[in-house]
């Protein structure tokens, strides 16, 4: 039995069997082998490398006149291939350890790239990105069609990883993927994101948990405590068990709040809304009580397949997503992907600065076909429901004008074609830029309603890569810097009569509600399964004591102050949240 | 039969970003261009000079000083030829 500590990111316990998934989209099963099959193994590695050559050698020739970086990355690639002691290293691991190909060549690499992981100079450290780029290479040819994917996962799991990236999570099936365990990451990764919206317990930053599980083993997944148990004992088990059917009964009378509206002691009113990513969420949603959907991500589209969407693929999603809400209001946000995580084959345009680079609406005014394609289907499904329409990241006036003036022309080739739409569907922006937030005031006079990312915004203003343990403990939105930010954007929407939510990961935060609240936040958008126990809290605070902590909260200037004050505070109304 | 050379000569890695996938290139191509044999030391470590994964396993940041040695035919004319590339050419990259 092994402990380990991470934190927390979606609540909830899970007791299951591991499945241990490689960086990409491969999963390498141990297997252990007869001596007799060693000779065969070993020249299933040849193959695997004279294959990886050879789609390296075609590679290399097509892309001849591209910039030398590229085919610096093929040529070093290459190098290894050929290298024979790279080989050999495999090979005696067949040998002595009577594994299979796969699991020789996946652990090989990834013993290589531990070994670059650990150093201290972030050009070496970086160098295990490079080294997993050419196992998958190897391994790609290995697995070839055999590959088995996240997606066909038939039995009830917790999937280990390294590191979940979205093309991952959103093959994801709630039925048999009970907890999630990864070695990075945080409270906003998407994999943490993602659990929490499907209802999946998660820890994350287990930091080398996947060293020490293999295939199969039992994981206990702590949700609530952020603990990891790697084949626990039968007491501990046990001892769970029963934790895990108290952790659901207190699920079950958060749930009775369903039918109650969420209001405050003296009389507020406050919508709660759902964030979504699949349209089967909405059932979530609805379930937990929510007011509609507050933030519909569409990034699954394109993620889940190599090929571009079309537009029938964005209309089925967005139709099923739209009826199921019946009237409750959906609002759809157009692309928010980077470049760099777009498409499998545009994955060699990498940028040096992705969160600075060309992503989410940038990404879209370049790429106007594709965006087109979306917006058309969303028009398309406008007449069905309750539809608005949401563009992500805008920087300034211009960028949002643009999008507009796209939509426009959609619009007009709809209207020729005598396809029906809602020709006065509200169009709202994300503001979570701190350019879009100190322009607040003019892009309102735009646009019929605000969504603060809270998320992007703190990471945008405060200069913090939330993904990075090294400087991640920076990023907080109870920061000064970002407070005010936001703010100024709750005062500019309330003078120019739009609506305001907020739909970043504070909105399911039970310490931040108070001050939201007190700022003037009366729409919250946030993963389904928060919604009950959100509504708990807003039931049970006065929007009197809400302002004051807001006042005083605005007049603090530490970081760590206002964390400790807004928790005190919370702390003091509903001590059973916390 | 051929004269058995040995040759030896420590060198300093001088490039900001150390001796990453591309120097590690650039060094192992120089290594296989000669019959000798070539150990590279880091004072831990001894490795194949022909061999990228072992190079690049050497984690040679800038200041590093590495141990080169040949043994073979063509030592010399190897040793002066990684001599130059680490040395006056720092692989072609910036200084710190």
């Amino acid at each position: 039995m092994e402990i380990k500590k991470g934190i927390a990111v979606s609540p909830g316990i899970s007791i299951a069997k591991s499945m241990v998934i490689d960086s990409e989209d491969y999963r390498i099963p141990y297997r252990a082998i007869e001596p007799s099959q060693r000779t065969s193994e070993i020249r299933r590695v040849k193959k695997a490398f004279s294959d990886a050559i050879e789609e390296l050698n075609q590679l290399e020739e097509s892309y001849d006149n591209k910039g030398s970086q590229i085919k610096d990355i093929f040529a070093v690639h290459n190098r290894f291939l050929h290298d024979r002691s790279l080989q050999k290293k495999i090979s005696d691991m067949i040998r002595s350890e009577l594994v299979i190909a796969e699991y020789a060549i996946s652990n090989t690499f990834r013993e290589i790239a531990s070994h670059f992981a650990n150093e201290k100079d972030a050009y070496i450290s970086e160098r295990a990105a490079d080294i997993f780029d050419i196992a998958r290479r190897v391994l790609k040819h290995l697995l070839g069609k055999k590959r088995e994917e996240i997606g066909n996962i038939t039995e009830e799991v917790t999937i280990v990883a390294r590191e979940l990236s979205p093309i991952q999570t959103a093959g994801f099936d709630k039925k048999f993927v009970k907890g999630i365990a990864s070695d990075v990451g945080g409270r906003t990764s998407h994999a943490a994101i993602v659990a929490r919206s499907l209802g999946i317990p998660a820890v994350v930053a287990l930091e080398d948990l996947t060293s020490v599980v293999n295939e199969g083993d039992t994981v206990i997944v702590d949700g609530n405590r952020g603990i990891v148990i790697v084949n626990p004992d039968e007491n501990t088990i046990a001892e769970y068990n029963e934790y895990k059917d108290e952790f659901t009964e207190l699920g079950y009378k958060l749930n009775t709040l369903k039918e109650k509206p969420a209001i405050t002691r003296d009389g507020t009113k406050v919508t709660l809304l759902g964030n979504i990513e699949f349209p089967n969420e909405t059932q979530t949603v609805l379930e937990k009580g929510g007011d509609g959907i507050g933030l519909y991500r569409t990034e699954f589209l394109y993620l889940n397949t190599t090929t571009e969407p079309t537009e029938e693929d964005h209309y089925n999603a967005y139709s099923q997503t739209v009826k199921a809400m019946k009237s409750k209001p959906v609002v759809i946000r157009t692309l928010d992907l980077g470049a760099d995580k777009y498409t499998q084959s545009k994955r060699f345009v990498r940028e040096p600065n992705p969160f600075l680079g060309l992503r989410s609406i940038r990404f879209c005014l370049q790429n106007l076909m594709m965006f087109k394609t979306q917006l058309r289907a969303i028009l398309r499904a406008s007449v069905l429901g309750n539809v608005k329409i949401m563009f992500p990241l805008i920087t300034n006036q211009q960028e949002l004008m643009q999008a507009k003036m796209i939509l426009h022309d959609v619009m007009e080739d709809l209207s020729d074609e005598k396809i029906e739409y809602n020709q006065k569907i509200p169009v709202g922006i994300m503001i979570e830029t701190p350019s879009a937030a100190l322009t607040a005031f003019s892009l309102a006079k735009e646009v019929s309603f605000f969504s603060i990312g809270t998320n992007d915004l703190t990471q945008y203003t405060l200069a913090v890569d939330r993904g990075n343990e090294l400087v991640s403990t920076l990023y907080s939105t109870a920061d000064p810097a970002v407070l005010r930010l936001i703010r100024t954007v709750i005062q500019d929407a309330h003078k120019a009569q739009i609506d305001l939510s907020i739909c970043g990961e504070v909105a399911s935060e039970p310490e931040y509600i108070m001050l939201l609240l007190g700022m003037g936040v009366r729409t919250f958008s946030l993963a389904s399964p928060m919604i009950p126990e959100i509504k708990q809290i807003i039931r049970s605070v006065t929007i009197t004591d809400c302002n004051k902590v807001a006042r005083k909260v605005l007049s603090m200037n530490s970081e760590r102050h206002i964390t400790s004050y807004i928790r005190n505070a919370a702390r003091k109304i509903i001590p059973e949240a916390f | 039969m051929l004269e058995k050379v040995v040759c030896e000569t420590e060198v300093e890695i001088k490039n900001a970003e150390g001796l990453h996938m591309r120097p590690a290139m650039q060094f192992v191509d120089i290594s296989n261009r000669y019959d000798s044999k070539i150990i590279v030391t880091n004072g831990k470590t001894s490795v194949d000079g022909k061999s990228i994964m072992q190079m690049s396993m050497l984690a040679a940041t800038c200041g590093t000083k590495l141990k080169i040695k040949a043994e073979g035919p063509d030592a010399e004319a190897a040793i002066n030829a990684l001599q130059e590339l680490v040395e006056n050419e720092h692989f072609g990259e910036s200084l710190p």
